[in-house]
């Protein structure tokens, strides 16, 4: 079964008067427990698949489906219950707020959903150990190196236990250890945690670590 | 030199608070960094993470509510300046103006009145300390046999002379100022009037005369202290046959009567009946409640409430636009935080609560701040003309709830943005 399904989606950006097609027509399916990397060029629409993937982006038309949900159809309220659910961010910058602890970056997603702060705490830092860094809890992101924050970075992604992850360029910013680790990180996560993966990469090490390689062209997959 | 140290203080105290609240936000920020997030902690991280800026708007909002009560406590103080002064007394003054004397004549034939308990009178003499002429300080000359008595619920005498002589004193007169009765050159003097000139009792002092000239020497042989708001304590009184031998010649003329009243209930008819006694006279005059008199004075401020209130709305006004744009700022720094929230799950209306409550706290805290302390402060000063400065809760209750409207209007344009911000476009900013 598909854990994601994108149906000959279009995505078209206005600006002013001109309009920009960055997918045309594009579908792809990834099985659950895939690995999937997207490969292409600058301005192919990799990220703004992922977008629409991720429901932070709506398709021009066409249909998205994660699991058995059209995310299409949900209103923004209700797309933001759904991300914080079933999506997992990864991104190139990691994105970690900076005033915040690593685990308290953690707990962030945790806050949507009702549980005790307990739990929240100890489920933070079973991700944190997860990702190797149980001993830099109380770190700020300005305290650890670039791996390290990528490395929060994923057990925020993990906490809240999506059944997808969106990674956009996780080791863009890394010196090649660091992205050596980021990935086998990616890798246990898809091999023992079973979790869906779509990364969307320059690098071609990096896709090689995928089960699958998808090459996108000038808004459509060129194999 | 008032002025001089009040500014002292308010900085030494805005310094304080400062300090305290940079000392605070550092405490807790440490102890928060250990602790389990929650909106709470995300708000206050939210706060904290450019201190220095956080502390400036919160100081700056303080000012402005300081100003603001402060300007309302001016308005309080004038508004309760009108309601001093006893309804069981009437004035008489000139009808033309208060400028105008009265003939001592008329004391006669107003106490004959029906219903006229006693009469008594008051000059304004108008002196000037003549070693500082910008010093200011009321003196009165009074008939002290008749004015004392009339006034003795209203103050009480905290230390006086020991007369040199035994003099027979008149009915109703306190006999601690028998000294003071005994001597023609003696006066009474406030105890705030006392302090602030440095005068001991039995110290002779010298008031310079402007509408009586030459300098007038006199002897504080009594010190007072008021029972009422409307008797003020930076007043000197002295003998009116005094201010009628050296400085009338002895054409006996008076600036205002004081009527006391046996039927305090038929005021209004007693006031007309004088007044027309004297309505064909050379002198006419013009009777009313000693509040009405004294509310007479107020409505002399004119305008001033009015461009009080228009000063105060322009600096509430000027600080409005520096907490917009410290929200603005504070909001396009965190752009892209505010994508990842929303990435997160965070839902539009969550954001939009984030940027408002920051606000909230900035606002509020800085609004408590300033109208309390102009509360605690202003209430200190004595204006001397007006009675003790005051700031009704109503005031401090106005300008919280200013301060809070502030707050709402200030971070209305970057919640709202905060709030229709599209993820993609968030994130697309580094």
């Amino acid at each position: 079964m598909a854990s994601v399904q994108v149906s000959n989606v279009r995505k078209v950006y206005q600006r002013d008067q001109q309009q920009i097609p960055v997918l045309d027509g594009l579908s792809l399916d990834v099985v659950s427990g895939d690995f999937v990397a997207l490969m292409g060029p600058s301005g192919s629409g990799k990220t703004t698949l992922l977008n629409l993937i991720g429901g932070i982006d709506q398709p021009t038309s066409g249909e998205v489906r994660v699991g058995e949900e059209s995310i299409g159809r949900l209103s923004g309220r209700a797309l933001a219950k759904w991300r914080a659910r079933n999506i997992g961010f990864i991104f190139q910058l990691y994105n970690l707020i900076p005033v915040l602890t690593a685990i308290q970056n953690v707990e962030l997603p945790l806050l949507l959903v009702k549980m005790s702060g307990k739990e929240r705490r100890q489920r933070a830092l079973t991700a944190l150990e997860l990702v190797g860094l149980g001993d830099r809890i109380h770190h700020y992101p300005r305290q650890l190196s670039g791996g390290q924050e990528q490395r929060v970075a994923i057990a925020r992604a993990i906490v809240s236990d999506p059944s997808v992850l969106l990674a956009d360029e996780p080791t863009g910013d890394l010196d090649r250890k660091s992205a050596e680790e980021i990935l086998l990180l990616l890798e246990r996560l898809n091999q023992e945690f079973q979790k869906t993966i779509v990364m969307v990469t320059h690098d071609p090490h990096a896709a090689e670590r995928a089960r699958r390689v998808v090459h996108l062209d000038k808004g459509v997959l060129s194999n | 030199m008032q002025i001089l140290l009040a500014l002292v203080a308010l900085i030494a105290v805005f310094g304080l608070a400062w300090a305290l609240l940079w000392a605070v936000g550092w405490g807790l920020r440490r102890l928060l960094g250990r602790t389990t997030v929650s909106p709470l902690t995300f708000l206050f991280v939210g706060l904290t993470r450019n201190w220095i800026r956080t502390v400036l708007t919160v100081m700056s909002v303080a000012a402005a509510l300081f100003l603001y009560v402060a300007l309302g406590g001016v308005l309080d103080t004038l508004k309760g300046a009108i309601q001093v002064g006893s309804e069981q007394r009437l004035i008489t003054r000139n009808g033309i103006s208060l400028v105008f004397p009265l003939p001592i004549a008329y004391r006669e034939r107003i106490a004959a009145v029906p219903g006229v308990q006693t009469v008594s009178c008051s000059n304004w003499f108008g002196g000037q300390d003549p070693n500082d002429p910008h010093n200011f300080y009321a003196q009165f000359a009074v008939d002290a046999a008749t004015y004392f008595p009339m006034y003795a619920k209203d103050v009480e005498f905290v230390e006086a002379s020991k007369p040199q002589v035994q003099v027979a004193l008149a009915p109703g007169v306190d006999p601690a100022l028998a000294a003071f009765m005994s001597e023609q050159t003696a006066c009474v003097v406030g105890v705030k009037l006392m302090k602030k000139m440095g005068w001991k009792l039995g110290q002779t002092v010298t008031v310079k005369g402007t509408i009586y000239p030459g300098n007038w020497p006199f002897t504080i042989r009594a010190v007072y202290r008021a029972k009422v708001k409307s008797m003020r304590e930076e007043t000197m009184f002295f003998h009116w046959q005094y201010l009628n031998q050296m400085g009338m010649g002895g054409q006996s003329f008076v600036g205002v009567y004081h009527l006391a009243l046996s039927q305090p209930e038929r005021a209004a008819d007693i006031a007309m009946q004088v007044d027309a006694m004297f309505e064909n006279s050379s002198a006419a005059t013009h009777t009313e409640t000693e509040r009405a008199f004294e509310a007479g004075f107020v409505s002399m401020y004119g305008n001033i409430p009015f461009v009080l209130r228009i000063i105060g709305l322009a600096v509430v006004f000027a600080i409005l636009l520096v907490a917009a744009n410290t929200m603005l700022m504070s909001f396009r720094e965190r752009t892209t935080e505010f994508g990842v929230l929303k990435t997160l799950g965070y839902s539009d209306g969550t954001v939009f609560a984030i940027v408002l409550a920051e606000a909230a706290v900035i606002t509020l805290g800085g609004g408590l701040l300033g109208a309390l302390l102009a509360k605690s402060l202003v209430q200190k000063f004595d204006l001397a003309v007006l009675p003790p400065m005051r700031v009704d809760w109503s005031t401090v209750y106005g300008g919280v709830g200013v301060a809070v409207l502030l707050g709402a209007v200030s971070a209305l344009i970057p919640a709202w943005q905060a709030m229709k911000l599209r993820i993609v476009d968030a994130l697309r900013r580094v």
